[in-house]
Parts: structure tokens; C-alpha cells; sequence
């Protein structure tokens, strides 16, 4: 039964290789804007630029009041099909699966053809408008990840006795639901929160074509005019989504990625 | 009795309705931002400009530019799904059932977890720092080896180049979901199998493969579709050069190059139904695969 | 000569030694248990015979042939794990063929000895369900079937009945045991289960921390066992330090009473402290009769079971448990009322382990 390991080690190393070498590479490249010396230039140009703190600004505030509209949508529907609604499980399960299955410039040119100024319900008159559809349009995105991380959390505690408890205790449904639900599925919540935040952050294709100055357009427009910024950029994001992450890790525990022998 | 009766008929109304009422804002949210758009735009694949019935917007896909998009994304979309599955897996396996240590594993699943949601505009940034033209392996296989990738026919901005991008994010995605999957291979039917007096080929061919055999093709099709949708990388990467179907149709949203907006809702239908089919299948196929399952 | 035999075998995990040279024969058509505590290197054993671990050192053969450096895959055994472990893609009659396909039997072989096999183990109609659909029980006795299916030389069983419950632990004991007489296959058993050992051996084979403690009949190890490990392991027995005033008659000093031991002094000699069991069905209160042992002693706890009253009571240093009947129009003893325990000097067994 013994194998032989060397096999596993070249598998690990190459792709090792094939994931660092972009990275070494590009921080390498944004480190190259003086000529003749390595220098952090091209950060200190990107972080100076007001319209990257504007685009910036823009899409953290849209991802924040995403995570908000998609918690509040998804928790109470999650419990509920939990807990008193399982026959709705599928139907409820299928459509957060949807985003996954039509392709997010699909989805955006629904809307653009629902919501048009011509439309019955014209969002897109207006930049408030069009930010709460653009909002909408990413609480679609991340629902597939929201619903599976608050799905998966509620399994996780009892919600039945703690919904028993709270009645008998005579809590209201939306006091049970926000004061002993909520806090329990915190750690849920929280990871579907920063994945939507990692997915939202430097999305361009659904700011891009409802013209919304966000930060993945802003990046998209720097990559078409400059050199070495875009290089500097692509390490701030990969910094932001590897943030996002490590706190999914860090507020889960070691409950995920559990290693067995 | 009645008392009792009346009671129940009173109670019972009112907490059934309140949870219905609660799942309306989730029903609602599905209905304006999931379901009548996309129905919106498939009935405006078979209307002409004055909204009356036609097939003349599915009849005027058959163009050479569409269906040749259509192709290259098929293609970018398959080849990078199945190099992206099969590499996925080999580094699963490796980190699953390697024998190697601890430590690596929770490295690998952090991050993959990061990887594959390193997507769209900076990943093309990423890429173009390494093997754009003037990227740093480039620069160092010319001047180490004297081999100039560019000279012998790569092109980051083509279909390789673009297939080589989204491995990026597919294999890492694919470790994501294999991960788990092979865990969930128990030690003990391997035992079983051997000392029944079958090869380890002869175990994965009949025992762990069929089990694994459903989660490796939900898998396939999800990185499939999840190439298929995209276009923030290869449109920062090539701009409107590389003709596939996700920068065609954005090309078409912001300025109706097809001077025909029908035209664009007929192609926007052709993208569901590829993704729809694909998953139809996958379902269909699993269904048939996993009647040893609950 | 043994069917199967272990030959000074050693076991070591990393720098620890879980298995400490076993010696073992086991004779072809028997039936011999693996009893012992949780981590005591039972299975480490079973699964070094079925080849899924390499001894560090020793051999191991099966009828005569060294099977040591064998692949499990060329042994030619059957074995049953204790989570069934049956393959869940396939059918109960395909998890039966698995064995005979990769043997590549002929299909009409095949079917007959699946049909054999489900006879066998009393499900006839399951062929074609899913290890799913049956119950825990009935599952096993799929994975008993696959696992002889292949007609193997030993069949190799590792607590296969502990993920069941109760009252189908015991039908399936029965069964198996059964099973393997009708088939005459060489048969070892790990449990620690000491009922289940007791009640389904030809021998027993008592391990403790990588050592066999003693090799014997069921009978042999509940009435005569040899070491301080099994006497307490197996049933319930008092063990008491006391120490050897003289061999040759078999008088022997407990806290300062003396007591005699006719069933031998199991290798100590005159001075030596020792330890003896005693076994709480041996054990009476009153006085003692002439040609008795009696001990003298102060009562420390009573439970009244019901039909059963458990007493418990101390000479000093030692304590004793013993069972009287519940009486109902006497008073039960007291707690701290003095007593005579008296028992026959045959009774006294002296285990070869000075006391701890
Ligand atoms: N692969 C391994 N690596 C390191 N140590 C091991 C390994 N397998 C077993 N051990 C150690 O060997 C000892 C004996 O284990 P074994 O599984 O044989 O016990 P067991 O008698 O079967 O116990 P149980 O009744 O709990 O099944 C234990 O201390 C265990 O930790
Ligand atoms: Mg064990």
C-alpha cells in the first residue's frame, strides 16, 4: 500500500509554480515605472489619483449596501424554508442557482431593457436609480454564494429549538428572527458578506454598460492608458480579494476546510 | 370541542401567512431582478422592432461574426473548463490524497478560495505583467533562452492566451469543489476493493470514479458556464479584438454595432440556452448516474 | 501444522512500537477472537494479515506460504469492516460479483455464486437494491457475502457488529458464527466486545498495549486467566495484592489474614507479592466453613439493585464486590457493620503480575 510520492509533489509544485509566477511577475512589473531602479511609483501615482479613490469609494459603498439588501433578503427566506417551508426548498434552491447559469451580461441587459427610460419602471432616469439597480444587479450575483453560506450556517445550530425557545419566551417573529437567528448565523453571514464584497469590489461588466463610475470600469480605463499602474492595480486587488478571504477564514474558525488525516 | 375548533381555525391562518409573507421579499426580488428580465429578453428575441411575432432575429443569427463567436467562445469556454477540471483534479488528488504534508492543504484550499475569485480586469493586468509582450517571463525566456514565445506564434490576446488566463481561476475553482468530493472517498472502500483482489486502476475505474463521476461533471459544467459568461478579463486583455460572443453582445448593448437591438436580445437567448442545455444535461445525466444515491 | 501463523511480529508507527513481537497459530476452520481495550493494536494486527500495513518485522504465513511483502490484492482473503464499506454505486448483487469480476469469473459463475451468496446470508430478493435501502444489519450481511464471495482461505472480520444496535448485534452473531461453521473458513474476529468474544470463539486471543495477554478458550479465559489484565478485562473479577507466605502449601497473606490458594502459584515464589482475583460469584457473607477461606472485613458501600444486592467490603487496602440476594423480611447490611467473606481454596487464583 505504500505509493510512491513523488507524483503528488510534482503536481503541488507545478501548479504552485503556475499560480506565484503571475503574481511575482506583476508586482515585479509594477515596481518598474522609474526607469532604472525599482521604486513604489506607480502605487504612490494610483493611490494619489482621485478618481481611483472616487471609483474606489463608489463600489465599496454599492458592495456594502448589496451585502445589506442580500442579508436581509436571504436570511429570512433561508430560515423559513428551514424551518417551516421545506417543500419550497427546491424552488427557492433552483433560483439561487440561476445567477449562475445566465451570464451577468445577460442579466444586466434584462435590465437595461426592463428598467429603461421608456420603461414602466424607469431606474435608469436617474444616478440614484441606476445605483439601486446596480445594487440589485450585484445582491443577484453574490445570492448563489449568500444563500449557500447562510443555508449552511443555519443547518449548523439548531434553529428549531432556538425559534421554540425564543416563542416560549414570547419573542415576535421579527425579534426572534433578528435578535436570536441572526447573531447565531453571524459567522455565515459574515463569509457571505466578504465574498460578495471579494465578487462586487472591481466588477466591470454590469457598472460598465449601466455607466456607473465604479471601480472596475476605472480599472479597465487604466488598463487601456497606462503601462505600469494597471500592474500595481492587479496587486491591490489581489491584496483586497486574499483580505476578503482570510477574514472569511478567520471569522469561520476552523470550522471550514476542517483537515482529516 | 367547538371552542377548541374555533380556536386552531383562528391560530392557524395567521402564522402560515406571516411566513408566507416572509419569503415574498425574496419571491419578489427573483421575479424583478431574475426571472421577467430574462423573459423579457427572450421575448424579444422573437418580436421585431414593433413588437410583433417573428423567428427573422434567430434566422439573422446565422452571420458569420455570430456564429464564429459563438464557436470561439464555446471552445475557450470548453478547453479552459476541461484543462482547468482535469488540472483541478490532479492537484486535488495531490493535496488530498498525497501524502504530503499537513500543512499544504490548508495553504492550497486559502488559496484557491482567493484564486478563483481573482477574476476579470486586473487578472488580464496580471497576465499581461507575465506574458504580454513586454511581461517579465517573456523578458526572461528571451533572454535566458533566447526563445521568443511572441516569435513562435503565442499570442496573449488569442484563444491560448486567453485559455491560459482563465485557468487561473478555473483550476482553483476546481479544487474548490473536487476537494471535498475526494474526501469524501472512503479509505475503506479502497480497502474493500483491494483486498477483494482488484488493481488501483481497477478501483478507480469502477468504485471511486461512478462516485465521483456526478460531482466532476457539475463541475465541468460550472466552469464552463462561469468561462462562457465571462468578459471583464478578455476585454481588458484584447479589447473589442477577440470576436467572442460575451464581447459581441457588449459591443451590441453599448452601440448596437448589429443595428438591430432584436438581433441582440436573439443573441442574448442563444447564451441562456447554451448555459440552460448545459445544465439540463448535466441533470439529466446525473439523474441517470446517481440512482445509488438518496 | 497452523493454517495461519504470525511469527515475531513488530508494528512501529513513527517512533512508536504498537505492536511488540506477536507470536500466534491459528488452526485451519477456527474461529479465534481479537479481544482487548480500545488501542491495543487489534486492528493494527488485522490489518497487517489482510496487508494493508507491513509488519517492521516478523512473518506472516497462510498455509505454509510467506505471505509478508504479499499486496492485498494477491492474498486471497475476505474481510468485513466495521462500517460495511460497501461500495455505494453499485448494487448488492454487483458489491457481491466486484470480488468475482476483477477475477474475471465467467458471467454465468458469477450469477450463480451472487444467488449462492444472498441464500447464504438469508437475502434472497435484495440483489438489486442499493446498499442505501438496506438496514445497517442488512448491510453487513452483504459485505459477510462479498467478502466470501472470492472463496477466500481467511476471512478477516474487524468489529463488524459495533455500528449496529443491540438485539441485532446478537441475531447477527449467531448468524455469522453459523455462516462460518457451514463454510469451515479460518476466521479471526476483532471486538472488544468480551461478551461477543466469550460467547462466539474457539479461542480467544486477549491483547493489551501490543502484547497477547493469553491465548485460550473461551472457558479457559473466563475461569483460569492468567494475568491480572485479563482477569480484570474479562468479567468482573475482584483482584486483590496480597503476598506468597509459602508455596508448597499455597497459604498466601492478605492485609495480615492469611488465606490459601490450592489451583497452583503460577510461577511465584515464597515472599513474592502477588495478586489473586476472586470472583464475586465465589464470594459469601457468614461464617466461614471448615475447609474455607474467610476474610474479615468492614462493609463500605451497599446497593440495592432489586433482586440483587451489591456489597462492597474492605480488609484494608483491598476491596471486594459481591452479589447476595435481596431478602424480604430481612434487613439488608449496613454500611460499616463488620463481616466474614468466605469463599473454597479453589476459588483464589493467583495471577502472575505482582500487584500495582
Ligand atoms: N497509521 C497509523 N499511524 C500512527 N499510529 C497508528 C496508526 N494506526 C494505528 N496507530 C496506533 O496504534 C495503536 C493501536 O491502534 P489500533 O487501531 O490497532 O487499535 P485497536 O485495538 O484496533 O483499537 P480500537 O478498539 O479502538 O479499534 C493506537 O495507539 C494507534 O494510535
Ligand atoms: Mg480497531
Amino acid at each position: 500500500m505504500k505509493r510512491p510520492v513523488i507524483g503528488p509533489w510534482i503536481t503541488i509544485i507545478l501548479g504552485a509554480i503556475y499560480f506565484l509566477v503571475p503574481l511575482v511577475a506583476t508586482f515585479e512589473f509594477s515596481l518598474r515605472m522609474k526607469r532604472g531602479e525599482y521604486s513604489f511609483e506607480a502605487y504612490r501615482v494610483v493611490f494619489g489619483d482621485p478618481n481611483f479613490q472616487a471609483s474606489f469609494t463608489y463600489s465599496a459603498l454599492i458592495a456594502v449596501a448589496a451585502i445589506i439588501v442580500g442579508v436581509l433578503i436571504v436570511v429570512p427566506t433561508a430560515y423559513i424554508v428551514q424551518l417551516k417551508l421545506p417543500r419550497l426548498r427546491p424552488l427557492v434552491e433552483f433560483i439561487t442557482l440561476l445567477p449562475l447559469v445566465i451570464p451577468a451580461i445577460v442579466l444586466v441587459f434584462g435590465y437595461i431593457r426592463m428598467y429603461n427610460s421608456s420603461s414602466w419602471i424607469p431606474l435608469t432616469n436617474s444616478a440614484r436609480g441606476t445605483d439601486f439597480l446596480l445594487t440589485c444587479a450585484y445582491v443577484t450575483l453574490a445570492l448563489p454564494y449568500m444563500y449557500r453560506a447562510v443555508d449552511t450556517g443555519l443547518r449548523a445550530i439548531d434553529i428549531r429549538t432556538l425559534t421554540e425557545a425564543a416563542q416560549s419566551l414570547g419573542s415576535s417573529w421579527p425579534r426572534i428572527l433578528f435578535q436570536v437567528i441572526l447573531p447565531n448565523v453571524r459567522v455565515a453571514v459574515l463569509s457571505g458578506a466578504f465574498l460578495t464584497f471579494a465578487i462586487v469590489i472591481g466588477e466591470f461588466t454590469m457598472a460598465s454598460l449601466l455607466n456607473r463610475p465604479a471601480f472596475g470600469p476605472y480599472l479597465q480605463l487604466v488598463g487601456a492608458n497606462r503601462a505600469y499602474e494597471p500592474a500595481a492595480l492587479a496587486i491591490i486587488a489581489f491584496i483586497i480579494t486574499w483580505a476578503c478571504m482570510g477574514l472569511i477564514q478567520l471569522f469561520g474558525g476552523g470550522r471550514r476546510n476542517d483537515t482529516r488525516r | 370541542m367547538a371552542a377548541s375548533a374555533a380556536e386552531s381555525a383562528r391560530a392557524r391562518p395567521r402564522p402560515l401567512s406571516l411566513t408566507w409573507l416572509g419569503v415574498v421579499p425574496f419571491m419578489l426580488f427573483a421575479l424583478m431582478f431574475l426571472i421577467i428580465p430574462a423573459t423579457l429578453l427572450m421575448i424579444g428575441a422573437f418580436q421585431d422592432p414593433q413588437g410583433n411575432f417573428t423567428l427573422q432575429n434567430i434566422a439573422n443569427l446565422n452571420q458569420p461574426t455570430i456564429i464564429k463567436a459563438y464557436r470561439t467562445s464555446i471552445a475557450i469556454s470548453a478547453a479552459s473548463a476541461f484543462g482547468g477540471a482535469l488540472i483541478g483534479f490532479g492537484i486535488a488528488y495531490a493535496v488530498a490524497l498525497g501524502r504530503v504534508p499537513r500543512w499544504i492543504r490548508p495553504t492550497m484550499m486559502t488559496f484557491s478560495g482567493v484564486a478563483s475569485n481573482f477574476a476579470g480586469v486586473p487578472l488580464a493586468f496580471a497576465f499581461m505583467a507575465t506574458l504580454g509582450r513586454t511581461g517579465l517571463v517573456t523578458a526572461l525566456l528571451t533572454s535566458i533562452f533566447g526563445f521568443n514565445i511572441y516569435r513562435y506564434g503565442f499570442n496573449l490576446l488569442s484563444f491560448g492566451g486567453l485559455t491560459l488566463t482563465y485557468l487561473y481561476f478555473q483550476i482553483p475553482l476546481m479544487i474548490l469543489i473536487m476537494t471535498p468530493a475526494i474526501d469524501g472517498l472512503k479509505r475503506e472502500w479502497r480497502e474493500a476493493s483491494a483486498i477483494l483482489g482488484a488493481t488501483t486502476w481497477q478501483y478507480w475505474r469502477m468504485v471511486a470514479f461512478p462516485i465521483l463521476w456526478p460531482s466532476l461533471l457539475g463541475a465541468f459544467l460550472l466552469l464552463f458556464a462561469n468561462a462562457f459568461g465571462a468578459i471583464a478579463t478578455a476585454y481588458a486583455l484584447t479589447g473589442s479584438s477577440l470576436n467572442i460572443i460575451t464581447i459581441l453582445l457588449f459591443a451590441q448593448i453599448r452601440g448596437d454595432v448589429l443595428h438591430d437591438p432584436n438581433l441582440g436580445y436573439a443573441l442574448a437567448l442563444g447564451m441562456i440556452l447554451i448555459t440552460g442545455l448545459s445544465n439540463g444535461a448535466y441533470i439529466w445525466l446525473r439523474s441517470r448516474s446517481e440512482r445509488w444515491m438518496r | 501444522m497452523a493454517f495461519l501463523t504470525l511469527e515475531k511480529i513488530t508494528k512501529t508507527f513513527g517512533n512508536q512500537t504498537t505492536i511488540h513481537g506477536i507470536d500466534l497459530a491459528v488452526e485451519r476452520g477456527e474461529f479465534v477472537s481479537f479481544l482487548g481495550p480500545s488501542g491495543c493494536g487489534k486492528t493494527t494486527t488485522l490489518r497487517m494479515i489482510a496487508g494493508f500495513e507491513t509488519p517492521t518485522s516478523g512473518t506472516i504465513k497462510i498455509d505454509g506460504k510467506d505471505v509478508t511483502d504479499l499486496r492485498p490484492n494477491q492474498r486471497n482473503i475476505g474481510m468485513v469492516f466495521q462500517a460495511y464499506a460497501l461500495f455505494p454505486n453499485m448494487t448488492v448483487a454487483d458489491n457481491i460479483a466486484f470480488g468475482l469480476k476483477v477475477a474475471k469469473k465467467s458471467s454465468a459463475e458469477i450469477a450463480a455464486r451472487v444467488k449462492e451468496m444472498l441464500a447464504l446470508i438469508k437475502l434472497p430478493d435484495v440483489g438489486n437494491r442499493f446498499p442505501y435501502q438496506l438496514s445497517g444489519g442488512q448491510q453487513q450481511r452483504v459485505a459477510l457475502a462479498r467478502a466470501l464471495a472470492i472463496q477466500p482461505k481467511i476471512l478477516l472480520l474487524d468489529e463488524p457488529l459495533s455500528a449496529l444496535d443491540a438485539k441485532i448485534r446478537i441475531a447477527l452473531r449467531d448468524e455469522i458464527r453459523a455462516v462460518q461453521r457451514s463454510l469451515g473458513i479460518t476466521t479471526i474476529y476483532v471486538t472488544h466486545d468480551q461478551e461477543e468474544a466469550l460467547s462466539m470463539s474457539d479461542r480467544i486471543c486477549v491483547m493489551n498495549e501490543g502484547r497477547i495477554e493469553q491465548l485460550g478458550t473461551p472457558f479457559e479465559i473466563y475461569n483460569n486467566p492468567k494475568t491480572r489484565f485479563v482477569a480484570t478485562f474479562v468479567g468482573t473479577l475482584n483482584v486483590l495484592n496480597g503476598t506468597m507466605v509459602d508455596t508448597a502449601t499455597g497459604r498466601i497473606a492478605i492485609d495480615g489474614q492469611e488465606v490459601v490458594a490450592t489451583r497452583g502459584a503460577n510461577g511465584a515464589s515464597t515472599g513474592d507479592s502477588l495478586a489473586v482475583a476472586l470472583r464475586p460469584e465465589a464470594l459469601s457473607i457468614g461464617e466461614t466453613e471448615p475447609g474455607r477461606n474467610g476474610l474479615k472485613g468492614v462493609i463500605e458501600e451497599v446497593h440495592f439493585l432489586g433482586p440483587v444486592v451489591r456489597i462492597r467490603v474492605r480488609f484494608g487496602d483491598n476491596v471486594v464486590s459481591l452479589d447476595t440476594f435481596n431478602r424480604p423480611h430481612s434487613a439488608p447490611p449496613v454500611r460499616g457493620e463488620p463481616v466474614n467473606v468466605h469463599f473454597g481454596h479453589e476459588d483464589l487464583l493467583v495471577l502472575d503480575r505482582p500487584a500495582i
